[in-house]
């Protein structure tokens, strides 16, 4: 059976993590597994966590009154879920919901900020995991704003 | 008055021919798809275009979305923008349109035989890639892996809804579909196209591309496909412009030194890359 560092080595999150890093970043984290349906987290909700998805997918939705609930972004495998962990007042931002039978590994946020606080080398480490994805959707989301799609952008 | 544009049509590239709609197919709410019957079968090249004249209205360029193996029936397929596509939206089956073309240059099939093909489109940008879809399941052993991007802004304004689902079973061909926005019921991929491209298998060093949707959308692809080592002359984007006479004539669609109508509308990245950065053109 594969204890949590052997699951986080082979996400590639963990890609270029030196040894002591991955062992010493495991310890924050745990194996879970979501059914369809069910809730990682909810808008406004303590974010005290963030998510690796091993398998599956995952959906980030906010709910319109009137209009239901809208997914904007889909999370899946080898990806990263949850940023609000970073940055205070460390409140969840919007739904996310998984979608299909989802394999993920969850680190609670307090515990890493604290390593990461306590030895920069290895905060320095997280955040050029997380600054990647985050640009990345950050442009995405700027597409997405433009509508590129409708009439006039046809 | 029919009799006497039939009488001029070929082989003067002005004259449109009446030519019957068979087929009237409502994609979504904006599209929808129509075949038209040519007096006889008109070849031609995936990616290529026709003028469309609706009568008393006026004439629009639309690329073909039809098979090219089946010449003897031509595919169009419209998003209702202007008054001309329009009135193209209100035609049922019987009606006649003025035909001219085909036109142009379209995308480099025989080109990319023994490569890994992804073809990347957004919104109305997956009827022009729909000939190029057909010639490389027809075509597929002389290709190497083959995948289709496919954005759009929800999950009901997707086109050719039976076919993605034909095409998402069809074994060793990869196809994702990306929506802005959805639903709780959808289950497939939400966000923007571009990112999906990591998702494709293929090999950069060994991969033409063809992208066609948004000229925003084309350029942040041609870009990703960049990053991930796809030469820039192995990406081929289809550009969109005022194009009215069809044959280079009018400046309507001048692009720099090249004429859209009949350089393009497909054309080679790296010979477009630098003009597309030009807000005045």
């Amino acid at each position: 059976m594969k204890d949590i560092a052997d699951l986080l080595r082979h996400h590639p999150f963990a890609e270029g993590l030196d040894e002591e890093t991955l062992a010493l970043v495991a310890g924050c984290a745990k194996n879970v597994i979501l059914q369809p349906g069910d809730y990682l987290h909810r808008e406004g909700a303590a974010a005290d966590s963030f998510y690796l998805v091993r398998h599956g997918a995952v959906a980030l939705e906010t709910f319109v009154p009137g209009r239901g609930a809208f997914t904007f972004l889909t999370v899946k495998s080898g990806e990263i879920l949850g940023a609000d962990w970073l940055i205070p007042p460390y409140r969840s931002s919007f739904d996310a919901r998984a979608i299909e039978l989802t394999r993920a590994i969850v680190f609670d946020g307090k515990c890493l900020r604290g390593k990461c606080e306590a030895d920069p080398r290895v905060g320095y480490e997280m955040m050029k995991r997380f600054i990647p994805p985050l640009v990345k959707r950050l442009q995405s989301a700027r597409m997405q704003a433009l509508g590129m799609y409708d009439a006039a952008n046809a | 008055m029919p009799q006497t544009l039939k009488a001029c049509a070929p082989p003067y590239p002005m004259a449109p021919t009446m030519t019957p709609v068979t087929r009237f197919i409502r994609e979504s709410a904006e599209v929808f798809t129509f075949d038209l019957a040519p007096e006889r079968a008109t070849p031609f090249t995936p990616g290529q275009f026709n003028m469309l004249y609706a009568f008393g209205v006026g004439e629009i360029p639309i690329s073909i979305s039809g098979d090219s193996h089946a010449p003897e029936r031509l595919t169009h397929t419209i998003r209702a923008v202007g008054p001309v596509s329009a009135a193209l939206g209100r035609l049922k089956a019987g009606d006649q349109v003025g035909l001219r073309g085909p036109f142009g240059v379209g995308w480099p099939v025989e080109e990319a035989k023994g490569f890994d093909v992804l073809l990347i489109g957004g919104g109305i940008g997956l009827a022009p890639l729909r000939p190029a879809i057909y010639w490389l399941l027809r075509h597929r052993a002389a290709y190497g892996r083959v995948g289709v991007l496919y954005g759009a802004r929800t999950p009901d304004d997707l086109i050719f809804v039976s076919e993605l689902e034909e095409w998402r079973r069809t074994p060793d061909f990869q196809l994702r579909v990306a929506v802005e926005r959805a639903g709780p019921d959808w289950t497939g991929d939400v966000g923007y196209v571009t990112p999906l491209l990591s998702k494709l298998r293929y090999d950069p060093a060994d991969a033409i591309a063809m992208i066609c949707g948004p000229e925003v959308m084309i350029r942040a692809t041609a870009l990703a496909l960049e990053d991930a080592g796809v030469a820039d002359s192995r990406i081929f984007v289809s550009m969109e412009r005022n194009m009215k006479c069809a044959i280079g004539h009018c400046g309507h669609c001048q692009f720099g030194p090249l004429f859209i109508c009949k350089d393009g509308p497909v054309h080679r990245y790296d010979r477009v890359r630098d003009l597309l950065a030009y807000r005045e053109l």
